[in-house]
């Protein structure tokens, strides 16, 4: 082998082996849907880790993303007379790209390096070995509760964050931009009001939201879960499953964000 | 037939040989206990006996089943029947001692809670912590967690147990009372056992066989007080004490 198939070796194996695992507790999540029932105590604990106790951050951060959002279009929509459309900018933009990212973004720095670090800690300190010398299936004890927990907590928060964005961007368009509030609200409403098929009681903008973020959120747990049940080698390798469990989240959401974008909306 | 016995086992982690042509067997009710330096693969026999590692070569039977040949579920249900101690007892820390001693039991086991619930109260007084349910491990001493690792060991009543150095990290008179309540349980369930320790004493107290153990290989083995008396150089090298 020469330096390069050696290079291309060690550092794609890895990366390769890593994925695969991820896919195969994403799979084995699936299967175990049936056990959500028997899961609730768990699956209700980790709602309230993965949303409740995350929600200030999401709304502190979809609020001032609002802000800025309205700040920069604004001045620019203001130099052609156009700033009373300001509210259908900040509405499309919030709901359909914004708030499902950023709210999907925070998740990953705050919960899913949770999840790796609590995992890999069980992992190094041969917990996670007890349970299966206990015949206890890990992937339904621990696994299941973490991965539905967050998929149901991060379309909520992604509503609640684009509202939240929405008005920041209200903010701005009424002290900085001289918009009426009321105007604004009625701009920002009828940018949502386009529908994907006439039965769908929701605007397509929302159902791409809810769409992204439920896959933002199962792909962040899984991504956690397999980081920290492949931890190793005591404390640095906990450090080690965090950090891979953040980076390889954020690299996947932007990815997915782009490809369920095309999907939605070019269909 | 033996409860326990490993033919030839050979186990090699890259160029490390770890277990060489090892092999031994354990009666039914009998406690087999193994000494030997750090590093010299005490816990890895233990992990090929629970199925968490396949031996390179050499056969594993437990119970009369050949643990490196059986599927996930086959293994699952064998391990039903077994107990493991932890070096660090490995409890989970977000639960209290009644809900970690009654885990084995809630998970894959068709119990009642009302049975359940007796059966975790009548180990925790087995091993003497009666009071201490709803305490969370890190409210425990050492001692105390050791003795809920026991628990949750002994709670799914099983046919063998082992015990991946007990005394570890305790202080003498807490070794010596986890040894003793080893042997008690031993003699009152009538299980059979292997224990890895560096302990002579908990040798003595819990073994009715000992293994010293280098190398990949067993250099003496017989009843503990022959065994701590042997003359063999090694022996005398590693135990550190005089002949009695």
């Amino acid at each position: 082998m020469n330096i390069v198939e050696r290079a291309g070796a060690r550092l794609l194996a890895p990366m390769l082996s890593s994925a695969g695992y991820a896919v195969s507790i994403g799979l084995a999540a699936v299967a175990r849907i049936p056990h959500l029932l028997r899961r609730r105590r768990s699956l209700f604990d980790q709602m309230h880790l993965s949303g409740v106790k995350t929600l200030h951050v999401v709304l502190f951060v979809n609020f001032f993303i609002g802000m800025i959002l309205a700040l920069q279009l604004g001045y620019e929509l203001q130099r052609f007379g156009q700033q009373q459309a300001i509210g259908f900018a900040v509405s499309v933009a919030m709901v359909r790209e914004m708030a499902p990212v950023m709210t999907a973004v925070l998740l990953a720095a705050a919960v899913s390096s949770a999840m790796a670090a609590e995992l890999g800690t069980m992992k190094v300190q041969e917990e996670i070995t007890a349970l299966e010398v206990m015949s206890v299936d890990v992937a339904s004890f621990l696994v299941v509760p973490r991965v539905f927990g967050l998929m149901f907590m991060a379309p909520l928060l992604t509503v609640l964050g684009s509202i939240i964005g929405i008005l920041g961007g209200g903010i701005i368009a009424t002290t900085q931009l001289g918009v009426d509030f009321h105007g604004y609200l009625l701009n920002a409403t009828e940018a949502l009001e386009d529908r994907w098929v006439w039965w769908l009681p929701v605007p397509k903008s929302l159902y791409a939201a809810l769409i992204k973020s439920t896959v933002f959120g199962f792909t962040i747990a899984v991504v956690g879960c397999a980081s920290g049940l492949q931890a190793r080698h005591g404390a640095r390798g906990v450090g080690d499953a965090t950090r891979s469990a953040v980076r390889n989240s954020i690299i996947l959401i932007i990815v997915l964000n782009f490809f369920l974008g095309k999907l939605i909306y070019t269909t | 037939m033996a409860t326990i016995e490993l033919r030839d086992v050979h186990k090699s982690f890259g160029a490390q040989k770890v277990l060489e042509g090892l092999s031994f067997s354990v009666e039914q009710g009998q406690s087999l206990v193994l000494m030997g330096p750090s590093g010299s693969g005490k816990s890895v026999i233990l992990k090929h006996l629970i199925g968490l590692l396949k031996p390179d070569h050499g056969e594993v039977e437990v119970m009369g089943k050949s643990v490196p040949e059986l599927s996930g579920h086959e293994l699952s249900l064998l391990r039903k029947d077994m107990g493991y101690l932890f070096q660090h007892s490995a409890l989970l820390n977000w639960m209290s001692v009644f809900d970690n001693v009654a885990l084995p039991l809630r998970e894959g086991r068709d119990c009642a809670e009302s049975e359940i619930r007796e059966r975790v109260q009548k180990v925790l007084a087995l091993v003497m912590l009666e009071g201490a349910e709803l305490k969370l491990p890190e409210q425990l001493s050492g001692g105390m967690q050791k003795r809920v690792g026991l628990a949750r060991a002994l709670v799914t009543e099983p046919k063998v147990i082992l015990y991946d150095e007990p005394e570890a990290g305790l202080d003498p008179e807490m070794s010596a009372s986890i040894s003793a309540t080893i042997r008690r349980l031993q003699e009152e369930l009538g299980t059979t056992s292997v224990t890895v320790t560096h302990s002579t004493s908990c040798a003595k107290t819990v073994g009715d066989l000992l293994a010293v153990f280098e190398k990949g290989r067993i250099i003496v083995s017989g009843p503990p007080a022959e065994v701590l008396a042997s003359e063999l150089p090694r022996v005398r090298e590693f135990l550190g004490t005089p002949i009695d």
